[in-house]
């Protein structure tokens, strides 16, 4: 019986291994428990995506609880378009009209984290690079030929794809374009480092939309595995107890 | 079947001990179960406090505001309606605002906190109907009294502090929502005066 | 006061007898192994399902416009909402998990044989109705991996020749899945297929109970009565429907015995459970599929389309046979040839420990190809993955036609009257 296990376990890892694919992806290593991080992100996401972008799930009540923001202040600081602080987070973007200026509308990002993952968002954000080819003149490394326009090219500046990318690109060995593939040719507002930071709170900040209660869900979790691991000591020595009478 | 004999104490101490730690682990485990029946964050925010603009009400006049699904009224009364409060004492049946129908700082002949205004839900206390605000002709309800509240259902009547009258089916006052006045012209329904 | 009041009762209806019949005096093999906790662990989900799908029930919303939302107001604005739906949608995976493992321990020991068939075809129609049931709730969520998951099962029944168009538009209620579908998904998944479970799983354990559990030596332990002597009999106080007709040995009562190990089981699978729940609800994306977290739309289809993990044998199955028409009827007489398996082994011998090399061999070559087959129906299918795929499905019908070919006159090595110590 061993033996077969052993042979079987032996076996799913590569079969996995020859399911992956994509490009890779840099890491965001964010931190959900940052809250001043969050908050950040929050002020960014408010100020810059919000007027495209819902977070139809979220509230803004929740928001400012969790990130442990004074209501008052959330108020006056990240509500811009009128609501109750009960409210979702909304914007009044018409639909029909973004589509046809954008070509697709602007989806919702409550949960965008969840779908893409955190990576891939954080990828993202930083591999914007000039094409002239493309409607809003950016075009993303990542997600190509995307809608978007590249809205913190003010503090990003403007990359471009690298020499030896775009010989590949022309060539018969197309890959998957990754960040290594970008450089910047116009410092913007902040520097790389700066600019990576801004970038990894906003996706902090929507990774926490994504999962409100993952905080609390794995607090709670320690609680309850140490929890079971006590009771499980308790049924083995009972078991153990009444198996005295088995021969 | 076991030769040694059996440790009966042990035995019955384990049982108790994972009946008990078990025990424990049942009812932590009811309470997202329970706690889950609570009002959502959707319940409460639709439940939140209601702001009304008070500063363009008429002496005597009546408005309506809707707190977590229940009409509230607001009325301006006017001198001679507060004078009048305190003429029919004998025929309420809790003059004194006894029965706790009203947050603490409203319990005072008047039940509210300015005088000038009452806040009143506006729902007969018998069985929930709406009373109707009878504003000058209500002495066809209770002679010597021009102003009340008259609820078409039942007949119960109340007077101008939502006060009930004695041999009516509605048993108390009409309650009296937490409300404070956050700012001059602004009523806030649902947080009381010092919260917040 | 207790004692007056069983006597109360027992004099109404036999509460005392059925518990001493079916626990505190049930014989059970004292030999049983690792393998047999998954039964009772089903029996602990089963009930996680229906108590966590009735909370659930509360505040999920059956229509289009709405049903993707109120999974997220569950999760955000319901207090606790979000452990309910971990524990339900962890839950499902769990499942099947400890639904496979414990058809395999059957299949191993030899626990379909004689006289167990019916048991076993009970076994089976709970594995049915459980991937029915499944397949209906996960359109609930109506994520878009849950509108194009449901989307590709339904056509398939527009292969059946002649009616098969008509056949999927009356399944979906409409022209393409819509809340009509969702709606009547949620009728069969909440009520309807619950019921039937339920009823199953009775059925199951009573045929059990009738026939005795079987053990990893598959031996008799219900000898016949007047045979055994009585110090080689249990010393255990048995229900006289059993001690009646027969002389029972190696066996102890199920309670207090494996009720104590069971709960022991239990509590480790829990924390295997928690530990999945509380720290990787989505499973790797397993679980909780990520095309999941946008919501149905009929004009986007997902990259990758591919079932939820535990149908990924059967898909792969389908996919791999270049015919509509045929890919399904390989799908269902995949899983017919698990109801036939009791009359494919034409042996006597029932566990793999007892039988031939070659019966081992085919044990370990059906194991390999079920679990190749569930992990490519995972994969965006490709020319090297349908080969392997369609050598694994070789595997997996050879296993049933080779066991029917060899079992009747199998080399076994002699079974032991007695459980050895």
């Amino acid at each position: 019986m061993k033996k077969i296990i052993i042979a079987l376990l032996t076996l799913v890892p590569t079969l996995v291994l020859a399911a992956g694919g994509g490009a890779p992806l840099d890491h965001a290593n964010n931190d959900i428990t940052d809250k001043e991080s969050l908050r950040n992100g929050a002020a960014t996401y408010m100020n810059n995506c919000l007027g495209c972008h819902q977070l139809q799930y979220q509230r803004y009540n929740r928001t400012f609880t969790d990130l442990e923001i004074d209501e008052k202040e959330g108020i006056e600081t990240l509500m811009f378009t009128g609501e109750k602080v009960g409210d979702h987070i909304t914007n009044t973007m018409p639909e029909k009209e973004a589509a046809a200026f954008f070509g697709a509308a602007p989806p919702d990002l409550t949960l965008v984290t969840r779908f893409r993952s955190s990576d891939w968002l954080y990828t993202y954000l930083r591999s914007f690079y000039a094409d002239s080819a493309r409607p809003f003149g950016v075009n993303n490394a990542v997600f190509k030929d995307v809608g978007m326009p590249h809205v913190f090219q003010q503090l990003q500046g403007v990359q471009e794809l690298t020499a030896d990318a775009k010989a590949m690109l022309q060539s018969d060995k197309v890959r998957p374009l990754t960040s290594a593939d970008l450089v910047l040719t116009q410092p913007g507002d902040l520097t790389p480092a700066e600019y990576d930071v801004v970038v990894r709170d906003l996706v902090n900040f929507l990774e926490y939309t994504g999962e409100p209660s993952k905080v609390e869900r794995h607090r709670l979790g320690y609680w309850v595995l140490g929890f079971l691991v006590i009771l499980f000591i308790f049924s083995y020595l009972l078991k153990k107890e009444y198996w005295r009478d088995v021969h | 079947m076991s030769n040694a004999p059996v440790n009966n104490g042990r035995r019955r101490f384990l049982t108790a001990a994972t009946s008990v730690v078990g025990g424990v682990g049942v009812v932590g485990a009811a309470v997202p179960f329970i706690a889950s029946w609570n009002p959502s964050a959707k319940a409460k925010a639709a439940g939140a406090p209601v702001e009304v603009n008070i500063s363009k009400i008429a002496t005597g006049q009546l408005i309506r505001a809707e707190y977590r699904g229940k009409p509230v009224y607001i009325v301006r009364r006017g001198k001679d309606i507060i004078d009048g409060l305190s003429g029919h004492d004998d025929l309420l049946r809790d003059p004194a605002s006894e029965e706790a129908q009203q947050p603490s700082y409203a319990t005072n002949p008047h039940r509210s906190i300015n005088p000038e205004y009452l806040v009143a839900e506006g729902v007969c206390t018998h069985l929930g109907c709406a009373p109707t605000y009878q504003k000058g002709d209500f002495a066809e309800q209770v002679e010597g009294v021009d102003y009340g509240f008259f609820c078409p259902c039942h007949g119960s009547k109340f007077d101008m502090a939502g006060r009930v009258f004695a041999g009516v089916p509605a048993p108390l006052n009409l309650v009296v929502p937490e409300h404070s006045f956050p700012s001059e012209g602004t009523l806030l329904i649902g947080i009381g005066q010092g919260d917040a | 006061m207790f004692a007056n009041l069983m006597a109360w009762f027992d004099a109404r209806l036999p509460v005392t007898d059925a518990w001493n019949k079916h626990l505190a005096q049930y014989p059970a093999p004292k030999n049983f192994n690792f393998w047999y906790f998954f039964g009772s662990l089903a029996m602990l989900v089963l009930v996680n399902q229906i108590v966590t799908g009735i909370w659930l029930t509360m505040n999920y919303e059956p229509s289009g416009d709405g049903a993707f939302a109120s999974v997220e107001y569950i999760m955000r604005d319901v207090d606790y909402g979000w452990l309910l739906r971990y524990m339900h949608s962890t839950g499902a995976s769990a499942f099947f998990i400890v639904v496979y493992l414990h058809m395999y321990r059957g299949l191993m020991y030899g626990s379909y044989q004689k006289p167990r068939e019916l048991l076993w075809i009970f076994g089976m129609l709970i594995y049915l109705v459980l991937m029915a049931e499944a397949f209906m709730g996960y359109l609930l969520p109506w994520g878009n991996m849950s509108f194009w998951g449901a989307q590709v099962i339904i056509s398939l029944f527009g292969a059946i020749p002649v009616i098969g168009d008509d056949l999927t538009t009356w399944i979906r209620g409409d022209y393409v899945i819509s809340g009509a579908t969702l709606n009547r998904f949620f009728a069969l998944h909440v009520i309807a297929l619950p019921l039937v479970l339920v009823i199953l799983v009775f059925l199951h354990i009573l045929a059990l109970h009738e026939v005795g559990s079987n053990n990893p030596e598959g031996t008799n332990i219900k000898k016949k009565k007047g045979s055994v002597p009585e110090e080689e009999k249990s010393k255990f106080t048995f229900h006289k429907a059993y001690t009646d007709k027969y002389d029972i040995v190696d066996a102890i009562p199920f309670h207090p015995y494996y009720s104590v190990k069971d709960i022991m089981g239990v509590v480790g699978f829990l924390i295997l459970f928690c530990w999945v729940m509380f720290f990787a609800p989505e499973g790797g994306g397993y679980f909780l599929e990520a095309p999941n977290f946008t919501p149905a739309n009929g004009l986007k289809t997902p990259e990758h389309i591919v079932p939820v993990w535990y149908f990924g044998p059967f898909y792969t199955i389908l996919r791999v046979i270049p015919d509509k028409l045929l890919g399904m009827l390989g799908m269902f007489a995949a899983i017919g040839m698990l109801f036939a398996l009791p009359w494919f082994d034409r042996g006597t011998v029932k566990s793999f420990k007892f039988r031939s090399k070659w019966h081992l061999f085919n044990l370990v070559q059906f194991t390999i190809c079920f679990i190749v087959l569930g992990v490519l129906g995972t994969m965006p299918a490709s020319e090297l993955a349908n080969l392997i795929g369609r050598i694994a499905t070789l595997g997996y019908f050879g296993f049933f036609i080779a066991l029917w070919f060899y079992s009747k006159n199998e080399q076994t090595k002699p079974v032991p009257e007695r459980v050895s110590k």
